[in-house]
């Protein structure tokens, strides 16, 4: 058994920040004597770091980085179920199989994420609408649990567990391996179709008439007011016929070590200022109403991992993504009230998107619900900022919405329990699956998700 | 090409299969896990598309290694290049109070390897081809109160690996010595350093790199070679005094 070493962990936005005893699994052998000869500590695991907040945060205890457990077990390429390890990461799975024509089911918009974080995120793309999450594409999900047993979970066998595990945060024990259903694509480009919306009701306009464009996402401006409320730009997107070349992202024509984050470590995107020209010439960056291209997935999808370590432009600090997704509603009066309530407030986001979800949903605590959703970045600035998300939680409940969890580091329980009404059966089967209360979290502390652990 | 792993689920031999697989060789890989080391060999034949097969491999015992060999032979066809990559560091201070963990040790880093490398070079010398790719370690240059169970071990099997190039040159076999140091495996996890710490793939690439050009000696990363000239021209009365 290798030793632990102790380090400070954060999430991808960089609050909150924790210390704990962390151990680079090697081998599942590794995993099962971490778990068995561990009783007596909390234990956590973390994929590549990308969740926002505190999901992947353990303060004492044992977390375990899974990033070594990459290995492919299987792969058919009849049906493209591809059976792999949880640490396997979105990106080597891209950059083996797209060349062979196959596409992850759903990607979220950084490649940077484990099988296992995907799983335990239960993460959304730009298809959910036509795909739904990442649950509806897995099957046989190995998971390690507290007293060291191995079992298998889908949508079919042990449902229960399988519905707290995916979405659940790393709470009900170690994902080992899972089953994934690749989609075949006839080529690595994306043929893209581009419309400026000026406000809410055009964009919901825009959304309706895209809805057979199997991925769409708008960037929104989260600093327009008054009539100008909810204007942004709509992308729409479907894999490109064979033969199709699409043009690289202009950043990752550079060598990836020169555009970095690291180099930035700054408080540039901390400036009101800084915010407003940035939105503003997005959305002036577009000259016509519409417009169609061919690009490359990686630019389509991933736009901001052509930037490593972009979270360092907030400065030591750090930052917030706050997501919610509110119901479907005619008028929208939720979604206007936010939006206003965000531009008038002093806090600025930087950036920010919209979406329309579709009708699938997930029980337990996966985030997709029908609706629309709107993710945007704060930079840290202290109380005001998180005064602002307490306001805007109220909102968001209120309507019958929620935020995400994979986003957030800062809800209260009081909140948390609105918004996620199944939290109660949710943790009824967290609880049977991990009587020991070994698998914990910050997030899951601070939700009241996991109990204290017997001593 | 077909290519011997012994001690594959190390990171460092994953790396050093995927590169070979990558080209078209075929691999065995042998360990004492057999789990582990399926997991990784059906990962390199969904990645690369080539002929992997695993096989049980226990250094210490000794007295199968001949039989091993002849095993893997006939299993791969031939075995052009080995490379030996088991280890163990073992706990310094638990050695000193059991001389049994000394002993693993020794038999590990030292016996066992020194053994299986015997026996390829029984096979290749006959057959006047193929190479031997020994990791060994900086560790092994000079003895350092710190961890001289392991130095020793490794620093007789660089002296062994020495002797035995000499022995193969005239029958057409090489033998490199690779004297690794900071590698990103659990050896090395958590240390707090201001060494760079080389990753596994790139040592891999490094190792395949200079086996194919035939070098005799590799120290990776490179900066290696300098540093271990330097701590070795320390006055041993001084360095009998340094804590390292
Ligand atoms: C730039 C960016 C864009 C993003 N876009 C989207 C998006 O479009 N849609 C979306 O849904 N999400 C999005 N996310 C969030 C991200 O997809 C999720 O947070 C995802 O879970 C991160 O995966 P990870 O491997 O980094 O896991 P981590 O962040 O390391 O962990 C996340 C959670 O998964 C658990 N976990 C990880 N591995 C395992 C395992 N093997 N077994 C059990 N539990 C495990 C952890 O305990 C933790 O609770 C985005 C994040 C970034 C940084
Ligand atoms: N990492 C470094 O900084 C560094 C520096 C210098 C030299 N090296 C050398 O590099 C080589 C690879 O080490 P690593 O860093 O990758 O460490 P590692 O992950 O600990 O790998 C050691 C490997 O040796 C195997 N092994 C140990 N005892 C064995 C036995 N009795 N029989 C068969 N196999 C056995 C292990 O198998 P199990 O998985 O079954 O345990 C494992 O595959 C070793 O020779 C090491 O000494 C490493």
């Amino acid at each position: 058994m290798h030793t632990p070493s102790r380090q400070t962990l954060e999430g991808w936005g960089r609050y909150p920040r924790v210390d704990s005893d962390v151990l680079r699994a090697e081998s599942r052998r590794d995993l099962v004597s971490a778990v068995t000869s561990n009783g007596e500590h909390p234990v956590l695991a973390r994929g590549l770091g990308r969740a926002y907040g505190d999901a992947a945060l353990l303060d004492g205890g044992l977390t375990l980085l899974m990033e070594r457990l990459d290995r492919i077990l299987d792969f058919d390429p009849e049906t493209g179920w591809l059976k792999c390890e949880s640490g396997f990461s979105l990106d080597d799975l891209v950059r083996i199989f797209l060349p062979r024509g196959w596409f992850p089911p759903v990607v979220p918009g950084t490649r940077f994420v484990t099988v296992g974080g995907a799983l335990a995120s239960d993460v959304h793309g730009k298809n959910h609408h036509i795909s739904g999450s990442w649950a509806s594409h897995v099957r046989n999900v190995e998971l390690l649990k507290s007293t060291g047993e191995i079992v298998f979970c889908d949508a079919e066998r042990n449902p229960d567990l399988f519905w707290a595990t995916a979405g659940g945060q790393g709470l009900t024990g170690i994902i080992l391996s899972m089953e994934v259903r690749l989609q075949r694509v006839e080529s690595g480009a994306i043929s893209m179709e581009t419309t400026r919306f000026r406000d809410l009701e055009e964009f919901l306009d825009v959304s309706a008439a895209h809805v057979d464009w199997p991925y769409s996402v708008s960037w929104i401006d989260g600093l327009a007011r008054g009539k100008s409320l909810g204007r942004g730009s709509f992308m729409a997107g479907r894999h490109a016929p064979a033969g199709s070349k699409g043009k690289a992202g202009l950043l990752s024509k550079l060598p990836r070590a020169l555009v970095s984050g690291r180099f930035l470590e700054s408080n540039l995107l901390l400036n009101g200022l800084s915010a407003r020209m940035f939105n503003a010439v997005y959305y002036r960056k577009q000259f016509s109403k519409r417009s169609r291209s061919t690009v490359s997935v990686y630019p389509f999808f991933f736009p901001l991992d052509a930037v490593d370590r972009w979270n360092r432009m907030y400065g030591k600090r750090g930052f917030f993504q706050y997501q919610f997704v509110v119901p479907p509603d005619p008028q929208h009066l939720a979604l206007k009230q936010l939006l206003t309530a965000i531009s008038e407030s002093g806090t600025l986001p930087f950036l920010g998107v919209i979406k329309e979800f579709g009708t699938e949903s997930h029980p337990g605590l996966s985030f997709p619900r029908p609706g629309v959703t709107v993710a945007l970045d704060f930079a840290n600035t202290g109380q005001n900022t998180l005064e602002l998300f307490t306001r805007l939680d109220d909102m968001v409940a209120d309507a019958g919405g929620r935020v995400y969890l994979s986003k957030d580091a800062r809800l209260g329980v009081d909140a948390f329990r609105r918004m996620y009404p199944e939290w109660e059966e949710w943790k009824r089967v967290r609880d049977e699956a991990d009587p020991l209360n070994m698998f914990q979290s910050e997030l899951g502390r601070r939700l009241g998700l996991v109990g204290e652990m017997p001593a | 090409m077909n290519v011997l792993i012994l001690g594959a689920t190390s990171r460092i031999a994953q790396s050093i299969a995927a590169e070979h697989a990558k080209d078209g060789d075929s691999v065995l890989l042998a360990a004492r896990d057999r789990e582990e080391v399926k997991t990784i060999a059906s990962d390199i034949q969904v990645r690369h598309s080539t002929r992997v097969l695993v096989g049980d491999f226990e250094a210490t015992d000794v007295d199968s290694h001949p039989g091993f060999i002849t095993d893997a032979v006939e299993a791969l066809g031939s075995i052009d290049t080995a490379y030996v990559v088991f280890g163990a560091m073992g706990d310094q201070e638990g050695s000193q109070q059991d001389f049994s963990a000394a002993r693993t040790v020794l038999d590990v880093n030292f016996t066992g390897a020194v053994s299986i490398s015997e026996a390829l070079a029984t096979y290749m010398e006959e057959r006047g081809e193929g190479a031997i790719v020994g990791i060994s370690s900086v560790a092994g240059d000079r003895g350092r109160q710190s961890n001289y169970f392991y130095g020793a071990a490794k620093g007789g099997y660089s002296l062994y690996l020495q002797g035995l190039r000499g022995r193969l040159a005239r029958s057409g076999v090489h033998v490199m010595t690779a004297k690794l140091g900071f590698i990103d495996t659990p050896m090395t996890y958590g240390m707090k350093t201001k060494i760079p710490i080389a990753s596994p793939e790139a040592t891999a690439k490094a190792l395949k790199n200079a086996a194919t050009k035939g070098k005799n000696t590799l120290y990776y990363p490179w900066f290696w070679r300098f540093v271990m000239y330097l701590i070795k021209a320390i006055p041993e009365r001084m360095f009998k005094k340094m804590k390292i």
